[in-house]
């Protein structure tokens, strides 16, 4: 066997805070070999991020120290190199590209500047621009020496991260750690990124060291997986194990809490708890609370790494030999109730009537502030909802999808359109009275962390909209109620004298849905609740949402990215492009057999997990550029420039609705 | 109620000290500057109290207290504020009853002087005024004039002080051994006073922490106490070995020496504190009001509401903030030369036009602030819990009052803390070009604008320039110290504060 390209072995950074030592790596040991895709897989929070700076040496100083172990990268130890060498190594040997494009660029600089300052240190000034216009073509930037002139700005957010792989690409690196490279960008944008870097590997044999939360991502991109928890690695093995049959309960779990259309129905498998702080100190197994197979001695002594018969290996007591036989033989059979309806239409009658709904932002210009053109991000969208059912709006980033759920509430004034919600006609109340209906709809926000006031108790927030709306009565029946809230998403009610800044995203967001549930709303609007979720944590927020609608009879309007969400969740889905709805059903008619080709590229861009050892041989109808700027959309149908079953008559018009069967609506010429 | 007790007995004592104030036999005078200070205390008092029933609010200023160099920054502070505190409690004292009146008469006649508690305090540094200057600790004056002998023959010589080192026979003898028996006694007493202090202090403390006294001044002694009490305790003996050195040194002679007139410099500089922090601080009391609500008003209604404001703030800002003031302050002073009849003394005449001189700063200097704030507005405005309380149907006033304000506080703290030292500064330069307080009250900046005549002549002389210098330097430097620390708590930025 080759020596391997990078050799960890037992890592651990520390970070001197307030609270004590919190240590970030605790004992990490990895082996990448050329060539190979390593995937270090885990929930945020458990040390992905810091292990690839401490492999940089660019861990935050003097807070963050490297306190033990060695990296070494081609036999050099690194944690022993002086400063001055290590920069040779940074950018040259190992390159990094982060999570987020839209900051890890310098705003004021041409993109050709930004790539050529990583390009410059080896070549001259002529062939500095060579070189660039190389590297941009490599990274698949259409158009690459009028590109070399625009500034980030100018640029959408998949090229931004194609210009980052650029720079990282600059220096020839034997090594490339990608930090959730995909993580801020869409599905159709993340299979052609993912695509590039499979491509440019096969091209340039560089290892690459992929971080990420995401088992899709791992399923398509990886050679061998690590998987992190609390700062340690607790399993080790190639894809086709690892997928086959994960070992460790954490990964166990992991799978089962995906949610996707089989498990429709079902309640899915949760995590209970969260990732322990790191700041504690451990005398047992790191997940012990949250795993459901521990024994006494998971409690009392830490796991050692039990090594596989091949490669890899579990940190895990029940594979170790002494204390195997301590387990229950057959696999304690964790009882998972069945949610009661699957569809619950129950009452059929219409709660929401959104017609013809626009929202067009005017863009002024010049000195008399004259308006010169709209963005038009919601063109014309209709839908219903009845009680107690769940609609999915799917789309993009930037379809306009939020301002839709925004503009149902009136948060933003509609230009056109008609919002009826059980007789009442949202768009022709004065405020006032729209403040008294203000009750029946409520929306709860994606991000947990800025959906609070910080400076409110938790009692103070979810009582706020009852005083508003008079409902629960006095004071000591407000309080009544507020524990019950509290109670019923799964919250103890003696939380209700903190501040949100105590609690960890997925319980703020359950606080955010006591919330919207105390006025008694009959229709939620879920602005992607769970997207900023931990995958484990994931799985909680949906059960509870799909309990409550059950208990409570809520219709939800549930605004998505996420596929897999949807297939499990949803009753009808709404597919959205540039502001409109460009196909529309119940979710069998939709996911099973989607019409519009935007539909079934969105369906074939998300990263499947294939179990088998095969690996990823799928054909992938990508879609190739991004979304148009919804100020000039293209002419005719939307989506013709990305198509690739484009007619002549696309580019001229735009498609009429076309009913499939009942309910099936799609907008596409191919069914005319 | 019981979490508002320090506010309740502070309040009591309050109405206590103007209770035992109007029963002497005095006439109390309130000025202007005066209730506006009174009302910045109690508002001050309420706010803490407020802070100390809410643990969020809290955090940060334990934060900024566990900061050796924050307290000892405050202790600071909190001696000018003693000082500053005491002299706005004015009053006028009654003149002696004159004799052909006695038994007949029984009004009073209260002195035309407005004496402050300070001034009381300070009686023998007020009273022991000489001929003109002399230099710090001098037995003589700090230049030769013409004295008749008592043989009647005239000599041109320094004549001796009538009070700086009238106690001493022999000058030219004794002089050296004086101050140097006088420093120790000072040090001792110093000493002394410390000690009892720390002790009575550390056995409250160590009760209070339910600890032993002798662990727990060990930990003061390592520095290990959650309040960095070490640096407490060296703070307060710095400032009694001030207070001794005063007592020992300043009281027979002129510490700081004597101005122009004769005044001693030290007694001027005390005096300039409180002129120094009215402004300092009442200047933000005017300001804050505009900032506040008009920044938060463009922020949150945007649209022509925003416009209008923006359209104020724009054009004051390109007015020369001097010039207005300069304007401001001569109109002040040609009413006042026109109704003379209002003012029944000098001090309530300079105080309107130190009020004017703080409005006219205030009212000039809202509008950075007003702008950070209408920037963070439109920021917040769009954050999710502002939506959802849209959502729940709440009124602007509401989302303002509840969501807002609380979310932009630091942002205010942060610029007023900043602000004060600049305020201070301004004073100073405002009086030395002529528009900043009236002459006739003393302030650092008047100190210094006369200190422009003293530098000029031969041989020069610097010791009320120092004086001044000095002691706004303190002041401004532990403001600075004490403000960078404030800065970093409620920062959310640097990530330790709340968020």
């Amino acid at each position: 066997m080759t020596s391997p390209l990078l050799q960890i072995e037992s890592l651990q950074t520390c970070f001197a805070t307030v609270g004590g030592t919190v240590r970030a790596v605790d004992g990490i040991s990895l082996e990448i070999q050329k060539g190979q895709t390593f995937a270090l897989l885990g929930e945020s929070g458990c040390g992905k991020s810091m292990t690839a700076l401490s492999i940089m040496r660019l861990v935050p100083e003097p807070a963050g120290r490297i306190t033990e172990g060695s990296v070494r990268l081609n036999g050099d130890d690194l944690l022993q190199l002086p400063e001055v060498a290590m920069r040779h190594v940074r950018g040259k040997r190992i390159a990094m590209i982060f999570q987020e494009p839209m900051t890890s660029l310098n705003p004021v600089l041409t993109i050709g500047d930004q790539i050529g300052e990583s390009v410059r240190q080896q070549r001259g000034a002529q062939a500095v621009r060579a070189r660039v216009l190389e590297l941009l073509e490599a990274v698949g930037i259409p158009d690459p020496a009028q590109r070399y002139h625009e500034y980030p700005h100018q640029l959408s957010g998949g090229m931004k991260q194609r210009v980052m792989i650029a720079i990282a690409l600059a220096g020839e690196p034997d090594l490339l750690i990608a930090d959730e490279p995909t993580t801020a960008l869409d599905v159709t944008i993340q299979a052609q990124v993912l695509d590039l870097m499979r491509q440019l590997q096969k091209k340039t044999g560089m290892a690459i060291l992929l971080i990420t939360h995401d088992l899709g991502v791992v399923s398509e991109m990886a050679d061998r997986v690590a998987v992190m928890y609390a700062g340690q690695i607790v399993e080790e093995a190639d894809r086709a194990t690892f997928f086959a049959k994960p070992q460790h309960p954490y990964s166990k779990k992991l799978f089962a809490s995906l949610p996707d259309i089989k498990k429709r129905g079902q309640r899915l498998a949760i995590i209970p708890g969260h990732v322990p702080s790191l700041a504690s100190e451990f005398s047992g197994c790191r997940f012990v609370d949250r795993c459901d197979d521990a024994i006494a001695v998971c409690r009392s002594q830490s796991p050692k790494w039990i090594a596989a018969a091949t490669s890899g290996g579990v940190r895990c007591f029940k594979l170790d030999a002494a204390y195997r036989e301590q387990f229950p033989i057959v696999e304690k059979q964790v009882t998972i109730p069945e949610h009661t309806v699957e569809p619950s239409t129950q009452g059929n009658k219409t709660l929401l009537t959104v017609t013809g709904l626009k929202v067009h932002f005017p863009i002024y210009k010049g000195l008399l502030r004259r308006v010169v053109n709209h963005v038009k991000a919601v063109d014309d969208i209709s839908l219903s909802i009845p009680e107690g059912h769940t609609l999915a709006l799917v789309g993009e980033s930037g379809c306009g999808k939020t301002t839709a759920g925004k503009s149902i509430l009136q948060l933003v004034k509609p230009t056109a359109g008609t919002v009826k919600f059980s007789g009442a006609e949202f768009t022709a109340l004065s405020s006032a009275q729209l403040r008294r209906h203000r009750s029946d709809i409520q929306i709860i926000f994606q991000d947990p962390f800025s959906s609070m006031n910080p400076r409110m108790m938790v009692v103070d927030i979810i009582e706020e909209g009852m005083i508003t709306q008079g409902i629960g009565g006095n004071a000591p029946a407000r309080a009544m109620r507020v524990d019950r809230l509290l109670e019923q998403v799964g919250l103890s009610p003696d939380i209700k004298r903190r501040y949100p800044h105590e609690f960890s995203g997925g319980q703020r967001q359950r606080i955010c849905i006591a919330r919207a549930l105390a006025v008694e709303p009959k229709l939620i609007i879920c602005d992607e609740p769970t997207s900023a979720l931990d995958v484990s944590v994931q799985a909680q927020i949906l059960n509870l949402l799909k309990d409550l609608q059950d208990e409570l009879g809520l219709a939800y309007l549930f605004i998505t990215h996420d596929l897999s969400v949807v297939e499990y969740l949803a009753h009808e889905v709404a597919v959205m492009y540039l502001g409109r709805i460009v196909e529309q059903g119940t979710v069998q008619e939709v996911m099973e057999n989607p019409l519009h080709p935007y539909t079934k590229a969105l369906l074939a861009a998300v990263p499947v997990i294939e179990k088998s050892a095969e690996g990823v041989e799928r054909s992938i109808i990508s879609v190739q550029g991004e979304m148009p700027s919804p100020i000039n959309p293209p002419s005719g149908c939307h989506f013709h420039p990305r198509c690739i079953q484009a007619m002549p008559e696309c580019k001229t018009s735009y498609p009429a609705a076309h009913i499939n069967g009942e309910t099936h609506m799609t907008k596409c010429f191919l069914y005319e | 109620m019981i979490q508002h007790r320090g506010l309740w007995i502070f309040i009591v004592l309050l109405a206590v000290a103007a209770g035992v104030l109007f029963t002497m036999p005095v006439k109390p005078v309130v000025l202007w500057t005066d209730a506006l200070v009174y009302v910045l205390v109690v508002t001050l008092a309420a706010f803490f109290s407020y802070v100390r029933s809410k643990p969020h609010l809290l955090a940060p200023w334990q934060q900024v207290l566990r900061r050796p160099l924050a307290v000892a920054a405050l202790v600071v502070l909190s001696a000018y504020v003693v000082v500053g505190l005491l002299d706005s409690v004015h009053f006028r004292p009654p003149l002696p009853q004159q004799g052909e009146y006695k038994g007949e008469d029984k009004t009073v006649h209260y002195s035309v002087e407005v004496l402050s508690l300070l001034d009381i305090v300070l009686t023998p540094l007020r009273n022991t005024v000489e001929r003109s200057y002399s230099s710090p600790l001098a037995t003589h004056l700090y230049s030769k004039e013409l004295q008749q002998q008592a043989d009647g023959s005239r000599v041109r010589d320094y004549a001796r002080l009538k009070y700086g080192g009238a106690h001493l026979v022999n000058p030219q003898a004794d002089y050296a051994a004086d101050i140097a028996q006088r420093s120790v006694n000072a040090l001792l007493q110093a000493a002394v006073a410390w000690a009892v202090l720390v002790l009575l202090w550390s056995v409250f403390l160590a009760r209070r922490a339910r600890k032993k006294l002798a662990d727990f001044l060990r930990d003061v002694a390592r520095g290990k106490t959650a309040l960095p009490w070490r640096v407490i305790f060296v703070c307060v003996g710095a400032l009694l070995l001030m207070i001794t050195v005063i007592i020992e040194l300043g009281l027979p002679y002129h510490l700081l020496g004597t101005d122009k007139v004769g005044n001693d410099v030290l007694y001027l500089s005390l005096k300039s504190i409180r002129t120094g922090l009215v402004i300092g601080t009442l200047t933000t009391l005017v300001m804050l009001p505009f900032a506040v609500l008009l920044g938060i008003m463009a922020g949150h209604y945007r649209g022509w509401i925003d416009d209008v404001i923006q359209y104020i703030y724009t054009t004051l800002n390109s007015i020369p903030g001097v010039l207005l003031i300069a304007a401001a302050i001569l109109s002040v002073d040609l009413y006042i030369a026109n109704n003379p009849g209002l003012f029944e003394t000098v001090v309530e005449r300079a105080d309107l036009r130190l009020l004017f001189l703080c409005l006219i700063l205030g009212i000039t200097s809202w509008t950075g602030l007003c702008r950070l704030l209408r920037g963070e507005t439109l920021k917040l405005r769009e954050l999710d819990y502002i939506q959802a309380a849209t959502a729940f149907g709440m009124s602007n006033n509401k989302i303002i009052t509840r969501h807002i304000l609380p979310n932009v506080m630091h942002i205010v703290l942060i610029a007023v803390v900043l602000d004060f030292s600049g305020l201070v500064l301004a004073e100073a330069v405002l009086s030395y070009i002529g528009v900043g307080v009236d002459p006739s009250m003393i302030s650092w900046g008047n100190m210094i604008n006369s200190a422009r005549l003293e530098m000029a002549r031969e041989p020069v002389v610097w010791w009320s320039l120092l004086a001044a210098l000095g002691f706004m330097f303190f002041l401004v430097l532990a403001a600075n110290l004490f403000s960078d620390a404030v800065r970093d708590a409620f920062d959310p930025r640097t990530g330790r504060g709340i968020h």
